[in-house]
């Protein structure tokens, strides 16, 4: 923890795109704040500062603050990452920050993903598919070898911050576009024995423009993806099993 | 106004309400879900190690069974816990892991054969059984008797969370999201909803339902450092104590975590230890075997707390720019065990502290981490005030965890009283004489007292709402922290005091439009703040040490005069202090009655009916020779008439026959040195 090095203080200049749909005269524009750089300091702390000291308006979206609920997504230097984590001694002193493009604003770096989520989990059936509804909970579980398992998690990994919708050439064009945060959770299920769906009933669901074939291997998510998700593995093997239904 | 009106009314979005919300829907009853922030980002997402349930399926597990877990659990809660609740959790937990598997959690599994593990810093060679492979694994954690905590690498909430998550949008439950509970509509005898803040309109709304549920978790936040996500400040317990009739259990009972990442507080997982971490000091020397001989560094997380500050006090700490702190040490893990079982922690320590835990050492303090003290309900989770209210998860007090948590039993907890509490907010739903008559005018009277507060906030005072909380925070962590003391608690009540009757005189400065986030940090100012003097009082008055609470004045556990329950209420809205009453917990009622943890300080002043009561369980096991586990059990503490009729059977265990018995013994320990 000493080999943290210590900086000279700096002043960082924040440029943070503003705006408040919930106000009638409220028109986008670019503040700038200014505050003292501290050890350590990530940019949860920094915008905490600038509210509590600066401008008490200004509104953002932190949970975890430890980088694993995705809810502080946002633009970092024309990049989309996650707030909580990015320390502020690996940006330069200009910081330019906006919200994520895509989703719904909420008000100025908070912008609504739940939604977004939810309509996908929704339009995706985002669930183990079972016929027997109701297993015997007295009984043993179904045994599963680890090394799937394994393999399940690491799809279930994703968080939902909307980073690879921000970063996706697709995801801007077209609206139904259900981008790298949708296929991955079907090759999650497709990958899940316990869901008893086939190949044609996921075609049903990204077997067109809106899905898989909608993806221009841009592969701006995988680039991005703060859970370091294998998304451009994912898309293509998606799109060659999705290709032979 | 607008007025929504449903059967089941669940505010929090994490497990325990989703899964709760799950239960009620099943059974015919309209369900909203109220939630914070979308529903996926809930603190339950945070639990990494994994969750307890006696599947005994791994080597390391075998032998395990209910009255296992039950004893761990009861001694971890230094005997705070209620039992017959702990017994309807060790019950349900291997149903409620079994149901999770089969919505989606891929738990990790057994594999048969040889395996190299790490126990008690070295390098053990375990073999698991063929017949076992493919079922669900175990992990150890503290203060266990067997490897019980099931897991996801290192993701189990979070894995936990999207499937309980997935599966309620599956059954249609709306869950609406960004929705703050600003207060319960009741008139003193019955609840009948709340009143609700849209945080991105602003707008105040009424939800009407025969049933409220509150699970929206603990209150970590009203300390300075705590491991808990920024939205744990703990509105819905004080929503409950606002409503001058409800109370709180044990709110002075407040766990802390012994590996936090020093400074930032961030959590990572018991299961460092449980795989075979290890803790160090300054010198880089292993300490806790010195301290505690039977549990080393896997005793309960109170006293590897203790033992950690105790270290630094006498000199011990490594030393940083930020302030003393000790480390822990996964390095002999290896590189294949951090990058896949404990791959968050890994991500943790690269973001927030340049390092890398394959090769270096993680810097780690003791942090606040959980709330045992919540919304006090009876064994169904229901308030014993408020008709119509329920409780469930970290938010209540039922009480599963007494004065200390164990590891792995929280987020078990979440389902556990999920599938419990869901299922009685059923039957309670199913009863007409529980439909409600409401006049609109109460809903009314309810809502413009919420908006007139709102209001009135915004045109007051001169005392800035973020440092107040920054106030009450310090306080907090300095005075109330891991070591108590009647000077220092009494200092810290007078504080809380003051910034109470300061937070009568905010002022908002922003006119945002909107959430307006300053107005939402004044009006939570002052439930934080009787959150907190309900803790610091809590803990002045109850003069002993008991789990996590821990008195320098009285490090005693006093089972003579504190075996008993504090149970906090505010019925007077402009009162700075709030009005505790006590309840006794019954010794000849217990299965387990009060004796020492196995790890921890031996002495204790025993209660008068202990000896008499471990005297007729005595007899009763003679008597009882040749009865199964099950029948002894129903003897010692008959439990199953209060659980739900569809999760009182018994849980079918690899080997195990239907007397509870384990029938095929493997020869030898299946370790090999």
């Amino acid at each position: 923890m000493n080999n943290i090095p210590v900086r000279e203080e700096r002043t960082l200049r924040f440029h943070i795109l503003r705006h408040n749909p919930q106000d009638s005269e409220s028109v986008p524009h670019q503040q700038v704040f200014e505050i003292q750089e501290a050890d350590s300091m990530t940019l949860f702390i920094a915008l905490n500062e600038i509210r509590e000291n600066l401008d008490s308006s200004l509104q953002f979206d932190f949970v975890c603050r430890a980088g694993i609920c995705g809810s502080c997504a946002m633009i970092i230097n024309g990049k989309p990452g996650l707030a909580c984590r990015t320390l502020t001694r690996d940006l330069p002193e200009d910081i330019f920050l906006a919200p994520l493009p895509v989703f719904e604003l909420i008000s100025d770096l908070s912008v609504n993903t739940g939604k977004w989520m939810r309509a996908i989990s929704e339009r995706l059936e985002t669930w183990v598919h079972n016929r027997q509804e109701e297993v015997d909970l007295q009984q043993l579980e179904a045994p599963m070898e680890q090394s799937l398992a394994y393999s399940i998690y690491e799809l279930e990994r994703c968080i939902e911050c909307g980073c690879c919708i921000a970063a996706c050439g697709t995801a801007q064009m077209r609206d139904q576009f259900v981008g790298a945060v949708g296929l991955n959770k079907i090759a999650r299920f497709r990958l899940d024995p316990r869901d008893e769906r086939e190949d044609t009933d996921f075609y049903e669901l990204i077997g067109d423009e809106s899905g898989v074939f909608g993806c221009l291997t841009l592969l701006g998510c995988e680039d991005v993806c703060p859970k370091e998700l294998p998304l451009a593995a994912q898309l293509a093997y998606m799109r060659r099993k999705m290709a032979s239904v | 106004m607008q007025v929504i009106q449903t059967d089941v009314l669940l505010i929090g979005g994490g497990l325990a309400g989703l899964r709760a919300a799950i239960a009620a829907r099943r059974r015919g009853h309209d369900t909203i879900v109220l939630s914070l922030v979308p529903a996926k980002r809930s603190h339950s997402a945070a639990a990494q190690g994994g969750m307890q349930a006696s599947l005994a399926n791994s080597n390391k597990g075998m032998g395990d069974n209910e009255d296992i877990h039950f004893a761990d659990t009861v001694r971890g809660s230094d005997w705070g816990a209620d039992q017959d609740v702990v017994r309807m959790f060790v019950n349900t937990a291997p149903k409620a892991v079994r149901e999770l598997a089969a919505w989606g959690v891929p738990w990790n599994r057994v594999e048969r054969g040889d395996r190299e593990v790490i126990i008690n810093g070295e390098k053990v060679t375990i073999t698991e059984k063929d017949e076992a492979h493919g079922l669900i694994t175990a992990r150890n954690f503290g203060g266990t008797r067997h490897w019980r905590t099931c897991y996801v690498s290192d993701g189990t909430g979070h894995s936990m969370l999207y499937n309980v998550n997935d599966r309620a949008i599956a059954e249609n439950i709306p869950v609406h999201e960004r929705m703050e509970a600003m207060a319960l509509i009741h008139d003193g005898e019955r609840c009948y909803g709340a009143i609700v803040r849209n945080l991105i309109s602003g707008e105040l709304l009424a939800y009407v339902a025969r049933a409220t549920c509150i699970a929206t978790g603990g209150f970590g936040r009203i300390y300075r450092v705590s491991t808990n996500a920024i939205i744990n400040e703990g509105m819905g317990a004080a929503i409950a104590l606002e409503t001058g009739v409800a109370t709180l259990g044990n709110m002075e009972a407040v766990q802390f975590h012994p590996t936090a990442i020093f400074p930032a507080g961030i959590l990572v997982t018991e299961g460092c230890r449980g795989d075979g971490g290890l803790l160090l000091d300054g010198e880089q020397k292993r300490f806790m075997p010195d301290y505690e001989p039977e549990k080393k560094e896997l005793a309960s997380r109170d006293v590897v707390s203790r033992r950690m500050e105790e270290h630094i006090a006498a000199g011990h700490a490594a030393k940083s720019r930020f302030g003393d702190h000790l480390w822990l040490d996964i390095r002999l893990l290896g590189k294949k065990h951090i990058d896949t079982k404990l791959r968050e922690v890994k991500d943790i320590c690269q973001y927030f502290l340049g390092v890398d835990p394959v090769s270096q050492l993680i810097p780690v303090r003791p942090a606040q981490h959980y709330s045992m003290g919540g919304i006090r309900t009876n064994y169904r989770g229901e308030s014993q005030q408020l008709k119509g209210l329920f409780a469930a998860g970290e938010a209540a007090c039922w009480d599963m965890h007494g004065f200390n948590r164990l590891g792995g039993n929280s987020v078990a907890e979440t389902v556990v009283a999920g599938m419990l509490v869901g299922e009685f907010i059923a039957d309670f739903c199913d009863k007409p004489e529980n439909e409600i008559t409401i006049s609109t005018a109460l809903i009314r009277d309810c809502w413009q007292k919420e908006s007139a507060h709102l209001q009135g906030l915004c045109i007051g005072g001169g005392e800035n709402p973020f440092g107040l909380i920054r106030e009450m925070q310090n306080t907090m962590t300095e005075l109330v922290g891991i070591f108590r003391h009647g000077d220092r608690l009494q200092q810290a009540v007078d504080k809380l005091q003051l910034l109470l009757q300061r937070s009568n005189n905010l002022h908002v400065a922003s006119q945002a439009r909107g959430a307006n986030p300053e107005l939402v940090a004044a009006y939570r100012v002052p439930r934080m703040l009787k959150l907190a003097l309900c803790v610091a009082y809590g803990a002045l008055q109850r003069t002993e040490s008991r789990g996590a609470h821990f008195r320098e004045d009285y490090p005693q556990r006093n089972d003579q005069l504190w075996l008993k329950r504090t149970l906090a209420r505010w019925p007077d809205a402009d009162a700075i202090l709030p009005s505790l009453d006590y309840e006794e917990l019954s010794v000849m009622n217990m299965e387990l009655p009060p004796g020492w943890r196995g790890y921890g300080a031996k002495d204790f002043i025993n209660h008068p009916d202990a000896p008499r009561r471990e005297q007729e369980i005595e007899q009763l096991r003679q008597s009882m020779a040749g009865a199964s586990r099950f029948e002894l059990q129903n003897m010692l503490m008959p439990y199953e008439q209060l659980m739900p009729e569809r999760y009182r059977r018994r849980n079918a265990r690899l080997g195990e026959n239907e007397r509870g018995e384990i029938e095929i013994r493997e020869t030898g320990s299946g370790e090999k040195q």
